[in-house]
């Protein structure tokens, strides 16, 4: 097993968003966490990242408790995030936004290797690399997030809502990269509101509702799920 | 026309100061949303430290006025940083977490701290530099005899600029500072150690705030424990002149805020030079509160 969270729970100031979750992730897998907003998918994710404050429970990569680390040393590990609506650096060029995403490594050999394999998955990165990334389209912007955590070579690649957004043309294309980044050996931990699309793409899932992970299982037994049909797949037979 | 140039070196000469001290406000602001309030006074302590350090080891007897410069200025530069380091870690580091409002008290009183600090060590009176340590000649520029420390103190002002302006924009680290000033969600994310960078923000800042005390020491002659007040209000207003969290705003709004209260001070009358200053803050408040070159709008502090 590549992650395991057992009983995590994460305050917001006062008020308890993660209530005792847990959940886990093998190695090689895509895993999708669905649910509505507020549910507390993003706030799973940034505690995997170190950025939430963790009150309870445990997060292990492999040997290593994460819970205990600061969100940088998270990111030597090679568990890096890209976090929902992006977030790119919009003052910084496409290239020095990609050259942050490798900011933990130092072999620039590697890190040259990487960002030939990100302008090869999203060409149009290439194109525009000497561009300031807030002139970019959204669907360019959520490109750079993803390529930017590609670049420090991850074992595990969080994605935050990277749909959002997006004209149905780009999600598909979006999600087949997902899956090519997937086939070449980085797990995936995928957040989605888009669950019909999150689900074919994914080999198990969770759904969460208020701060609970409420079920568990394959993702093709969550996709004929009736409960899951009819609160995330807009009901039967649509 | 002659005067019209001389005050316009005397004003370059003034305005490197306004944006050296510029820059630290504007590099906090930029990555901590923070006006460091006690930033004035720490290049008061580079005035002072270089006037202590001056007269100790007799540098200018040993190796020569402008060696003796040099080494002076990074003697201070690495003191003030250290400073600088120490006032983050005790007087903003606690705050990180509270309200940016606490943050603002916690600099004001680290402010009142390092003024009586300096009034206790050094008494509350005037301190004169030695003012046969530099040479008094004048160069020749154009037809124009210009005082050669105001073409040092440009100079310097200038490369310290350059340096910096290369360090931020093309190396790792530099990148990793204009990110935390972005996003310092994001940064963290990228592996960055978003501490550290606040931390070597803080030593940059103060370092060159205290270069610019030492000049000042060096250029006037005399040195105060609540100099740094009215030299730092300046600065400020150099700062939002060109756009806070900018650093090339601060240099332009510090050379810029140097020119034209010189200019004022000539044309309109000595007066009212620290007047002149200030309109020009009320009035880029009023016509661009983003500043020259400033594209956010500012925040409240």
């Amino acid at each position: 097993m590549l992650l395991r969270i057992e009983d995590l729970r994460v305050n917001y100031g006062n008020v308890e968003a993660l209530h005792s979750i847990s959940l886990e992730v093998n190695d090689g897998e895509i895993v999708t966490i669905l649910g509505a907003n507020g549910a507390g998918k993003s706030t799973t994710l940034n505690a995997i990242s170190g950025l939430m404050n963790i009150t309870g429970g445990s997060i292990f990569f492999q040997d290593t408790a994460l819970h205990k680390l600061p969100a940088h040393e998270i990111v030597k590990l090679k568990i890096t995030q890209s976090p929902e609506g992006r977030r790119v650096f919009t003052t910084l060029t496409v290239e020095e936004n990609l050259m942050l995403g490798a900011f933990t490594s130092t072999n620039t050999k590697r890190i040259a290797n990487s960002r030939a394999w990100i302008y090869e998955l999203f060409p149009r990165l290439e194109e525009r690399r000497k561009q300031l990334s807030g002139t970019l389209s959204g669907g360019e912007q959520q490109m750079l997030a993803i390529g930017r955590a590609l670049m420090a070579n991850p074992k595990i690649l969080l994605l935050d809502e990277p749909s959002l957004g997006l004209a149905p043309i780009l999600v598909k294309s979006i999600f087949d990269t997902v899956r090519e980044i997937n086939a070449s050996g980085v797990t995936v931990i995928l957040v989605e509101q888009n669950a019909k699309a999150a689900l074919k793409l994914a080999h198990r899932g969770y759904v969460m509702e208020v701060g609970n992970i409420v079920l568990a299982d394959s993702a093709t037994n969550l996709l004929s799920n009736e409960e899951v049909q009819k609160a995330y797949l807009g009901g039967k037979g649509h | 026309m002659e005067e019209f140039f001389q005050q316009l070196t005397n004003g370059l000469a003034v305005g490197g100061i306004y944006a050296l001290i510029a820059l630290g406000y504007t590099m906090v602001y930029g990555v901590m949303k923070l006006i460091n309030f006690a930033h004035g006074d720490l290049f008061t302590i580079g005035a002072y430290l270089g006037l202590t350090l001056l007269l100790s080891f007799g540098l200018f007897d040993k190796i020569g006025p402008l060696a003796a410069v040099g080494v002076l200025a990074i003697m201070v530069m690495i003191l003030v940083a250290i400073i600088g380091a120490l006032l983050e870690r005790v007087a903003y580091k606690p705050l990180r977490r509270s309200p940016r409002l606490t943050a603002v008290v916690s600099a004001l009183g680290a402010s009142i701290f390092f003024q009586n600090t300096i009034m206790a060590i050094y008494s509350p009176k005037f301190l004169v530099y030695p003012h046969d340590i530099l040479p008094k000649m004048a160069v020749n520029i154009l037809g124009l005899d210009v005082p050669i420390i105001r073409i040092l103190m440009f100079l310097t002002s200038l490369a310290l600029m350059a340096a910096l302006y290369f360090f931020i924009q093309k190396t790792k680290i530099g990148t990793a500072i204009r990110a935390a000033a972005i996003d310092q969600g994001a940064a963290k994310l990228m592996g960055i150690n978003v501490d550290r960078v606040i931390m070597l923000v803080f030593c940059i800042g103060p370092a060159l705030g205290g270069a610019a005390g030492l000049m000042v020491g060096l250029y006037y002659g005399q040195v105060n424990f609540s100099m740094g007040w009215m030299y730092g209000l300046k600065a400020f207003t150099a700062a939002i002149l060109g756009g806070i969290g900018n650093i090339p705003g601060a240099m332009v709004g510090g050379l810029l805020l140097g020119v034209i209260e010189a200019l004022g001070a000539a044309y309109i009358s000595i007066a009212w030079k620290d007047a002149i200053a200030f309109c020009v803050l009320i009035l880029i408040l009023i016509v661009r509160p983003t500043g020259l070159l400033g594209e956010r709008v500012a925040e409240k502090v």
